[in-house]
């Protein structure tokens, strides 16, 4: 039993509307999240990860599939019976009643004891650092002290699993980094499997053990942050996660499992062929900005070379757009290190290298 | 030095004296429209009544004296004037009822337009402001016509053979009843879905996710938060409830007096205007008690579940 699912998603489907114009906003999804895990779903607004998230919940019913929690079939069971909780996305604290109410509420509803339910919520609101605003009106508090109330609330009932629904967008840049700490030192704690909805990749990559990433209503890619960012599965994962230069070509040749790719631009590239590839396929080539370095155009024998479109100055990086002789922008991140400024000008004739571990060959 | 002081001070008084001038049309017009009448009633129900009616002025306190009090006419003892204390029973009990049943019909009714997607809201807000369009006493009428004894629930229920004689309906307190449900209905469903209309149903799916079945859910959470409307909405219905004459005279049938009607009575057929504006009075005494227990109540459960 030790390798049992926290939640095992079996073909889900969710359709919205009816006929010609249902939409399926969740489509055959399959997934398998372990326990104690911290498990994100990313995509961007309307890919289909709050849906899969509120099926969890049971605020939605699926039309096809299973939905397993520790192995019982939940996908009928109405949300006041599943034990599993929800961090809102607006934080929803009921605004009738003292944090300490909303952090007992469920507990309540669960028929424990008032003074189980009292000791619980003040190891809760010790949890979360709250200890002092126990008898506050939930108005009272700021976002980051109401963000703080949501976890509790959620966490108190001891949840199998404890969803979150983008629980940190309403919080500014700084709140939002302490948070993030913050959820991870709560997960790690209790000890709660967590799954967390976000469009944020950032979010995503620092904080999850594993990551699905989801456009249209589809699971496209799971995997660890490393995975996800290094060996993305399609173009679409790629583009989404991270920056991304796309190089369009056609497989030349192959031998084994390398191959030899002809850039659109004139170059050729050697590198692993992707599975099921065959001779004359179009291929998409990628490489991550901040995989390539920027070198003087005469100088170390450039893999790519093209005038400096323009320099985009980062704080912290550089961008350089190198236009290519097909009229792609090539761009190289490079970190900024002091005295370096102004070596580089528009219009300079300058070359890009990468290690060729750097590229990744994807088809179409 | 102090003359600019002195200035100031004045121009204030002059200030102060332009904006009493200003508001004393609006004053006037409130104080001869609201209070004018309601002190007529307090001198008249003071007064002697006059043979046909009218009042004689010679003071004299039989008016509040029989709102309560009769004598019997042959051997001059005192009892309680049952049939006014009874119909003063019968006006607050049946306008409790209706405020009751207007909550029960018109919560649901408010929470199914306040679920609706937007758009058809309004379509739904307006059926419900319909029956305003047309006359109080065309739409008791029209109740009459359902109820009586031909009339469409006993025909009903007589063709689908439930029952074999028509139930006499019509000229009971239940028929009061039904019409006046019908027709406050609608000041009930109003502020009721104004204050549903900003609840935040996300906090119906938090309770949901925390383990509240929809009964609870309802109790706990949608019930606190929309308590100012039901308060709104009862007040609306209780007070022109009390006070209901064209209902009670219609479907009551001249029977089934209330307060409304027994004032009626008196200042028409019973010649006795200064026991009608006694009554008056203690029609308003009555509503303004009624409303100061209520709202006192209601106010300090809000401030408790607040604190």
């Amino acid at each position: 039993m030790a390798d049992l699912s926290a939640i095992e998603i079996r073909g889900v489907t969710k359709y919205y509307g009816y006929g010609e114009s249902r939409i399926a906003a969740v489509h055959g999804a399959n997934l398998s999240i372990r326990q104690n895990e911290f498990f994100t779903l990313l995509g961007p607004s309307g890919c289909g990860k709050t849906t899969l998230l509120r099926l969890i919940a049971g605020f939605e019913f699926p039309q096809e599939g299973e939905l397993l929690l520790y192995g019982d079939n939940i996908a009928e069971m109405p949300p006041f019976r599943r034990p599993v909780n929800t961090v809102f996305q607006n934080y929803a604290l009921f605004p009738h009643m003292s944090v300490a109410d909303n952090i007992g509420f469920g507990l309540k509803m669960l028929g424990k004891s008032k003074d189980d339910v009292a000791a619980r919520v003040g190891l809760m609101l010790k949890l979360v650092k709250m200890e002092q605003f126990a008898k506050r009106a939930t108005s009272q508090l700021s976002g980051g002290q109401q963000q703080r109330v949501a976890l509790a609330r959620a966490l108190a009932p001891a949840p199998k699993v404890l969803l979150l629904d983008e629980p940190l967008s309403a919080l500014d840049y700084k709140l939002r980094k302490e948070m993030q700490i913050e959820l991870k030192r709560l997960q790690a704690e209790t000890g709660i499997t967590f799954v967390f909805v976000t469009h944020d990749q950032e979010e995503a990559l620092t904080m999850s053990d594993r990551v699905a990433v989801m456009s249209s209503g589809n699971i496209l890619q799971v995997g660890s942050p490393r995975d996800i960012y290094d060996r993305p599965a399609d173009r679409f994962v790629a583009d989404f996660i991270g920056e991304t230069n796309f190089l369009k070509g056609r497989l030349a040749s192959l031998d084994g499992g390398s191959a030899s790719i002809a850039l659109n631009c004139g170059v050729s590239l050697t590198a692993p062929a992707p599975a099921g590839a065959s001779m004359g396929d179009e291929v998409t080539v990628m490489i991550r900005p901040e995989h390539a370095r920027l070198v003087a155009g005469n100088s170390e024998s450039p893999i790519l070379t093209g005038p400096l479109n323009d320099i985009i100055y980062f704080g912290t990086d550089t961008y350089f757009n190198i236009r290519l002789s097909d009229g792609t922008l090539f761009t190289v991140r490079q970190q900024n290190r002091p005295g370096e400024e102004g070596s580089y000008a528009q219009g300079d004739q300058v070359g890009a290298t990468f290690p060729a571990n750097a590229i990744r060959v994807l088809r179409g | 030095m102090t003359s600019h002081e002195e200035l100031i001070a004045r121009e204030r008084q002059r200030d102060i004296r332009n904006r009493w001038l200003l508001s004393l049309p609006a004053l006037l017009i409130i104080l001869l429209a609201a209070t004018g009448p309601l002190l007529v009633v307090l001198i008249y129900s003071f007064l002697t009544p006059g043979p046909y009616g009218d009042v004689v002025w010679k003071f004299a306190t039989d008016g509040w004296f029989n709102v309560f009090f009769e004598r019997d006419i042959f051997d001059d003892t005192l009892s309680f004037a049952d049939a006014n204390l009874s119909i003063f029973f019968r006006s607050v009990k049946l306008s409790v009822l209706t405020t009751i049943l207007a909550l029960i019909f018109g919560f649901p009714t408010a929470y199914f337009i306040s679920t609706r997607p937007p758009s058809s809201r309004e379509l739904w807000l307006f059926v419900i402001t319909i029956p305003f369009w047309t006359n109080l006493l065309i739409r008791t009428f029209a109740m009459l016509e359902v109820l009586r004894n031909e009339g469409l629930v006993n025909t009903i229920l007589i063709k689908a053979g439930i029952i074999s004689a028509p139930i006499q309906m019509l000229f009971t307190d239940g028929a009061i009843l039904v019409g006046m449900v019908y027709v406050y209905l609608p000041l009930m469903v109003l502020p009721l879905y104004a204050s549903m209309e900003k609840l935040d149903f996300r906090l119906v799916e938090a309770g949901y996710d925390l383990y509240a079945t929809p009964f609870q859910v309802l109790r706990k959470i949608i019930i606190p938060l929309v308590k100012p409307g039901m308060i709104a909405g009862s007040i609306l219905v209780f007070i022109p409830s009390l006070g209901a004459y064209v209902t009670p005279s219609v479907l009551g049938g001249g029977k089934n007096l209330m307060l409304g009607n027994l004032i009626e009575l008196q200042f028409g057929q019973g010649r006795n205007w200064p026991l009608g504006s006694a009554i008056s009075i203690t029609l308003m005494v009555i509503v303004m008690a009624a409303l100061l227990a209520y709202v006192r109540n209601a106010g300090s459960a809000a401030e408790r579940s607040h604190g």
